[in-house]
């Protein structure tokens, strides 16, 4: 079963910023989406370099949302994507849905 | 201290805009998404600080680095602890920051840096130093000395024993080392762009991808030496 995304660390962050808090959440709306196609994009082109790097980004997002063990298995795809092995490709698709649905609930 | 923060991603700026924001002596005072535009920014305006993510693609945080001549105190910024050790070779770089930072570890980054004694730059010129040089090199050939104009220099390549010096009426073939003609040459107009090649940058036509192009010779550009040659350019 994959983690679930949480906002515990956004929230320690902001404290009572509240207004921080949401810029936030609208910032991660807005740019996971994009990280998200960049890197089907990247894959469908076989274009693994350039899929490597934008894992390298949204494994940061993984941490943001507290998903250690996703983030644990991002790296470990990050190098073998560097290798021209991306037989990876469907359980990190599973964990960018899983913070796909996340987002919309928030 | 006026700080800067370098990263190309949005959410992590944020982060170190938040945790900047809690500090009453750190003011931000720009924000960039790739190092060419901070490059053009620490031209302008002075800062005393920078966040720096290492990985950025094209021109990363270590290349950044090594394109300023006296850079600021700088924080690294990293998703992978294994750069970041990297990153210490340089001493600008006061402590680095494995993603996601917490407010705990921001705040002993910034007692580091505050603590820590370091000449920072004034501003950070593309321009070279404005040496005062003479304007003309005597070459050794056939036991003639041949007076060179400075400026009609081109292009120093290195050839096994020798080396080329093409210039805008003729080629040389000297005696001598790349090195050795390096010293004589003002730094303000020459550049070493790779292991076998000086250039002349006032001579530069355009620049493509790993090559420049003086006259009619495309000088290869060696990943090592890009940085600086990046720092020199005087970008739009």
């Amino acid at each position: 079963m994959l983690e679930k995304p949480n906002l515990f660390y956004v929230q320690e962050l902001a404290g009572d910023d509240l207004a921080f808090e949401n810029k936030f959440i609208g910032i991660l709306k807005d740019e996971f989406p994009l990280e998200q196609q960049e890197y089907v994009n990247c894959i469908e082109k076989s274009q693994l370099m350039d899929a490597a790097q934008i894992v390298h980004k949204l494994k940061h997002k993984f941490n943001i949302l507290s998903m250690t063990e996703s983030y644990t298995f991002a790296v470990a795809y990050e190098e073998e994507l560097k290798k021209s092995r991306p037989q990876m490709d469907k359980r990190f698709r599973e964990i960018l849905n899983t913070i796909e649905d996340y987002l919309k609930t928030i | 201290m006026k700080c800067i923060i370098i990263d190309d991603e949005v959410a992590a700026r944020a982060i170190v805009k938040q945790l900047c924001s809690k500090v009453s002596t750190l003011d931000i005072i720009g924000e960039f998404d790739n190092a060419i535009e901070a490059i053009k920014f620490l031209n302008q305006y002075d800062v005393d600080l920078i966040f720096l993510d290492i990985h950025m693609p094209g021109f990363s945080g270590v290349d950044f680095v090594q394109t300023l001549k006296n850079p600021p105190k700088i924080v690294m910024t990293t998703s992978d602890t294994e750069f970041a050790i990297a990153a210490y070779e340089y001493e600008a770089i006061i402590d680095y920051l494995v993603k996601p930072i917490t407010q705990v570890r921001f705040e002993k980054c910034i007692q580091k840096v505050e603590n820590t004694s370091f000449v920072t730059n004034s501003k950070n010129t593309t321009k070279a130093n404005q040496e005062d040089v003479g304007e003309d090199l005597y070459i050794n050939i056939d036991r003639r000395l041949i007076k060179l104009k400075l400026n009609d220099i081109l292009v120093v390549e290195a050839k096994g024993d020798y080396i080329e010096v093409k210039t805008t009426k003729q080629d040389y073939r000297v005696h001598t080392t790349l090195k050795k003609i390096k010293e004589k040459l003002p730094e303000n107009t020459f550049l070493q762009i790779h292991r076998s090649y000086i250039i002349n940058f006032t001579k530069i036509i355009d620049i493509e991808d790993n090559s420049v192009l003086i006259e009619k010779s495309v000088i290869p550009i060696s990943r090592s030496n890009r940085p600086e040659l990046m720092r020199r350019l005087n970008l739009l």
